[in-house]
């Protein structure tokens, strides 16, 4: 697609701001996470009328109704589906999917690993709160073994996903993990989003209030959130810990935790985002925050790769077929190479 | 021709053999030479159910019927006059096609003993030698060693000479009909451009064939079946699959869309997608989904974007793909779900065809949620068919059904295509502007045909929210209201009768106006019941034929036409469903006829029906 030279409208947080009443739950992580993209959208760049978001069913789902930008809520785990063939055919709007742990994930599971094979130019907001929220409370795909809900009282028999390991396993070429409570990593990581081209694939733990109250507290709580996560920066060591004196290093394949006062920052694992290797290794630090000896959760951007877009290689065939054909003919088609005469 | 040359009006004759004997090469020559000849015609493949059947079994059997005549044909022919076999299972499988005292053309290396083997013949049983078929005309012709004798000194190796033994019965058969062999080495020279020796070889046989039946004294009787006096124009042969692939993009073309195909392959819908996937160069983008959801969430992804999207599927895939048609009836966007029906359910009988998804078309969504269904009568009315599916889900923004089958998929018949020029403009009416300053965007407010504007992402001051939730009137947002959603339901059902303000009548195909019977048809069982009705007409029967392409919503004059004859019967590829809706809608008593055996009906079982009750 050539890209002429377009010019941008610049609109405010404010505008983007529908007149519909916002239905979450008081408390919800939900409304600081349509915050933050509130108030980032303005910052990138684009026009309001060029921006859709797409959702699936869920509580997480009703985002786009907030959004003053053109937007559909569809239907439970297509999100993924009808933003591909919106991007194949429009690829140069910007294209926002919204989606939930059950909505990508359980219901929408294969649509959302075949659009990361794909590498569709999209962003993928998943709003992971380990539970179905919207059908009130059942136990999702992420959630833990041994959970009880209303469909497991004696504890969910079932192994949880790993989401971005699934991500990772699909080819995703931008894979991050943010939270609902820490509005700045968050910007930070939408940003960056926006700005890959491809499918970006943002985790974003949201609790649940009323359904999963705390299932991410030790890692946004102000006790613990400094020694229980871990912020990956492109360039720079794995470092964590309240005092800023624990850190990551690489024995061999073999990630450990090592204390600043005996090891020197330079010896650490230095996060390079480029690495695919090292990226599985991050998103597999997914221990149990109650295990002895657990790793922190990382959390930002762990891999990035560039990748041809599908909308690109599709939009090429269409270019290239025409410039090798020139523009179809319909009478050429109706007639075929095969016609006879009747008198 | 010789004066003991027999004058017929029309024959039928089915070509079988072995998938590898070159059967649907040798029937579709048949038929571009017969149709360039100025015969009317009807052809239909039966391909063996599975891919790679082992050789000479009868599971392996490949079978190419064709009717030509010098009057009109509407069908394929229920029986044949003449039976091409290569080898025995293909006798052993189609022998019961075969007319009372009809011809068989037998070759006969197709009948040792390890082919009558694999046909399953007893031991020491060969149909040829034991007179079993003594009721019938039997030519028996040694193809295999008269190819041989031809292509002798040729230098191509026995494999290479035994491929051309299919030329050598099409020679033959052009003998018969005194046919011209000019279209056949033309195809020859073209297909094997690169391969002179081949060329040469191949039309060596086809002469040879030919020559055969001049030469030998094989005591067969020419037959000549003259020029149809048929509608003046240009003609070209086609299959419903093309025709209906072809339809899709005339009515981009003629609307000014993109033209977007999401699909999953399924026997016998696929080809559709093989087909659009040619036309890149007609700006169709065709996008080969993970299952049949995605294809359809692709396409309404694209149609919000403002493509003429499309989805092609059969049974099992449109049965996976009805939560989001319901969706794309909330959103009111347009959508044409193309469905070429076979036999079910589940897997049912995939190489089959039959008519049972119609109430599944109709009705078979959660919640009230009705929608445009059109059918296709035949091969090239499925280009017709899916230009005006097309029209109506652009023009009235609504998803439609386009019912085709198995049977219109694969069959052909000769088409007087329209040029371009021809075709009526379809008029999207895409929004291009926002409201005036102060008005405000009203995504859900209807215009003159109840449709709501289209309004696609990129244009400034149209940004709105659509959804699957029950919507407000006029607004779009989202709403419990107990009265707005009594209102709603009831608009989206008006709004798909409204499209009745915009087709044609309900016409009489044939026969008086008012009568004792009125044969309703719907789809593929169109030329058989044409048949069965002129023949009946023709024998003094008070009898009429309508055929109906619009099911959903009905034509507005449907119930006065019905009601001018003692009885309706629908005869139906199914256990009875378009009487049941025509029952239901009109509370007469139509009479249905089935036929669920994965096979259309014969024109013969609809005439003695109708002699019943005409
Ligand atoms: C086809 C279908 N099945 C089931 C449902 C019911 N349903 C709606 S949302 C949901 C789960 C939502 O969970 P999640 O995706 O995690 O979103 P959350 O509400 O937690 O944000 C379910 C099962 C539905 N709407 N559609
Ligand atoms: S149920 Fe949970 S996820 Fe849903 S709105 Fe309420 S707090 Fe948020
Ligand atoms: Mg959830």
């Amino acid at each position: 697609m050539e890209t002429a030279e377009k010019t941008v409208t610049p609109f405010t947080s404010k505008e983007l701001v529908t007149d519909q009443e916002v239905r979450w739950c008081p408390g919800c992580g939900d409304y600081s996470i349509l915050k933050q993209v509130q108030t980032v959208v303005p910052e990138l760049g684009l026009n309001r009328e060029e921006i859709v978001f797409i959702s699936g069913i869920g509580c997480s789902s009703r985002f786009p109704y907030y959004m003053e930008t053109y937007g559909m809520h569809s239907i439970h785990g297509r999100a993924t589906a009808i933003a591909s063939g919106l991007k194949a055919t429009r690829p140069e709007l910007s294209v926002w999917i919204v989606t939930g742990d059950g909505d990508s994930l359980s219901i929408g599971g294969n649509h959302f690993i075949h659009l990361l094979r794909r590498n569709f130019d999209v962003n993928v907001l998943l709003f992971n709160n380990e539970i179905y929220g919207l059908t009130k409370g059942q136990y999702s795909p992420t959630s833990e073994k041994g959970k009880i809900t209303k469909s497991t009282p004696m504890g969910s028999v079932d192994h949880p996903f790993n989401p971005l390991a699934v991500v990772m396993g699909a080819d995703g070429t931008f894979v991050a993990r943010a939270m609902d409570r820490d509005p700045i990593q968050l910007r930070t990581v939408l940003k960056r989003a926006h700005q890959h081209k491809g499918t970006s694939l943002v985790e974003i733990y949201q609790n649940c209030n009323v359904f999963n109250d705390g299932a991410f507290e030790v890692f946004t709580e102000k006790s613990t959130k400094a020694d229980e996560t871990l912020f990956a920066e492109h360039g720079q060591p794995l470092i964590f810990g309240a005092a800023k004196d624990k850190g990551l290093i690489l024995d061999g394949f073999q990630p450990k935790v090592v204390s600043l006062s005996e090891v020197s920052a330079n010896d650490l694992w230095i996060h390079d985002e480029r690495d695919r290797t090292k990226a599985n290794m991050l998103v597999r630090m997914f221990d149990d925050p109650s295990r002895e000896g657990h790793f922190p959760r990382p959390f930002g951007i762990f891999y990035v790769e560039d990748r041809f877009t599908y909308e690109e290689a599709y939009q090429q065939q269409l270019k290239e077929a025409r410039d090798r054909k020139g523009e179809g003919d319909l009478d050429a088609l109706l007639s075929g190479n095969n016609t006879w005469v009747v008198e | 021709m010789e004066n003991n040359t027999l004058l017929a009006t029309e024959a039928t004759i089915l070509f079988a053999g072995d998938s590898g004997d070159g059967i649907q090469l040798t029937g579709d020559q048949f038929t571009n030479t017969t149709a360039l000849y100025g015969n009317d015609l009807s052809t239909f493949p039966n391909f063996p159910a599975e891919i790679r059947a082992p050789q000479g079994t009868l599971a392996g059997v490949s079978g190419f019927q064709i009717k030509f005549g010098s009057t009109e044909v509407f069908t394929p022919g229920d029986r044949c006059d003449m039976l091409v076999v290569m080898n025995a299972a293909a006798l052993k499988a189609n022998l019961k096609q075969l007319k009372p005292g009809g011809i068989i053309i037998a070759n006969t290396e197709g009948f040792d003993a390890k082919n009558l083997r694999l046909a399953r013949y007893a031991e020491g049983v060969n149909p040829l030698e034991d007179g079993s078929l003594e009721t019938y005309k039997l030519f028996k012709i040694d193809v295999t060693r008269l190819t041989k004798a031809t292509l002798e000194g040729s230098g191509l190796g026995t494999k290479e000479i035994d491929r051309t033994k299919n030329m050598f019965v099409l020679g033959f058969i052009y003998w018969i009909y005194n046919r011209s062999l000019d279209t056949t080495i033309r195809f020859i020279e073209q297909k094997f451009a690169k391969r002179p020796e081949i060329v040469e070889a191949n039309i060596k046989t086809l002469k040879a064939g030919y020559n055969y039946g001049d030469t030998s004294e094989t005591f067969m009787q020419r037959v000549e079946i003259r020029p149809a006096q048929i509608a003046p124009g240009r003609y070209r042969n086609i299959n419903g699959n093309p025709a209906t692939a072809m339809g899709l993009i005339a009515a981009a073309k003629k609307s000014g869309l993109n033209l977007f195909l999401g699909s999953y392959p399924i026997t016998p819908a696929s080809d559709i997608l093989h087909e659009l996937s040619k036309y890149k160069h007609f700006g169709v983008g065709t996008f080969q989904a993970e299952d049949e959801i995605a294809a359809i969430c692709a396409a309404i992804g694209a149609s919000f974007g403002g493509s003429l999207a499309v989805t092609t599927s059969s049974g099992p895939g449109i049965a996976l793909k009805t939560e989001a048609i319901g969706l794309a009836i909330m959103l009111e966007l347009p959508l044409v779900i193309v469905n070429v029906q076979r036999g079910g359910p589940s897997t049912g009988l995939p190489t089959k065809t039959e008519q049972a998804d119609l109430l599944q078309a109709v009705y078979g969504r959660n919640g009230e949620a009705p929608l445009p269904v059109i059918a296709a009568k035949s091969p090239a009315d499925c280009f017709f068919a899916a230009f005006e599916a097309c029209r109506i889900a652009i023009e009235h923004r609504t998803p439609v059904f386009f019912l085709s089958d198995g049977y219109l998929a694969n069959g052909a018949e000769p088409w007087r295509f329209p040029s371009a020029a021809d075709l009526p403009e379809i008029k999207p009416n895409i929004l291009n502007s926002a409201p005036a300053e102060g008005e405000k965007f009203l995504p859900y407010r209807r215009d003159e045909k109840l449709a709501r504007p289209w309004a696609v992402p990129g244009v400034k001051g149209l940004e709105h929210r659509i959804g699957g939730l029950e919507k407000e009137h006029e607004t779009g947002n989202i709403s419990y209201d107990p009265e707005n959603h009594e209102f709603m339901v009831k608009l989206r059902a008006e709004r798909v009768e409204k499209v009745a303000d915009y087709i044609g009548p309900q016409t009489l195909d044939q026969g008086p106006e008012k009568g004792k019977l009125l044969v309703l048809g719907w789809g593929s069982t169109y030329g058989a019941i044409k048949t069965a009705v002129k023949t009946a007409l023709d024998e003094g029967y008070s009898v009429a034929h309508a055929h109906v392409r619009y099911i959903h919503p009905f034509p507005k004059n449907l119930e006065s036409v019905l009601r001018n004859y003692d009885h309706v019967l629908i005869p139906e590829m199914n256990n009875g469903q378009l009487v049941r809706i025509i029952r239901d809608r009109f509370l007469i008593p139509a009479e249905g006829f089935s036929k669920i055996k994965g096979i259309p009906f014969t024109a013969e079982e609809l005439l003695t029906k109708i002699k019943t009750l005409a």
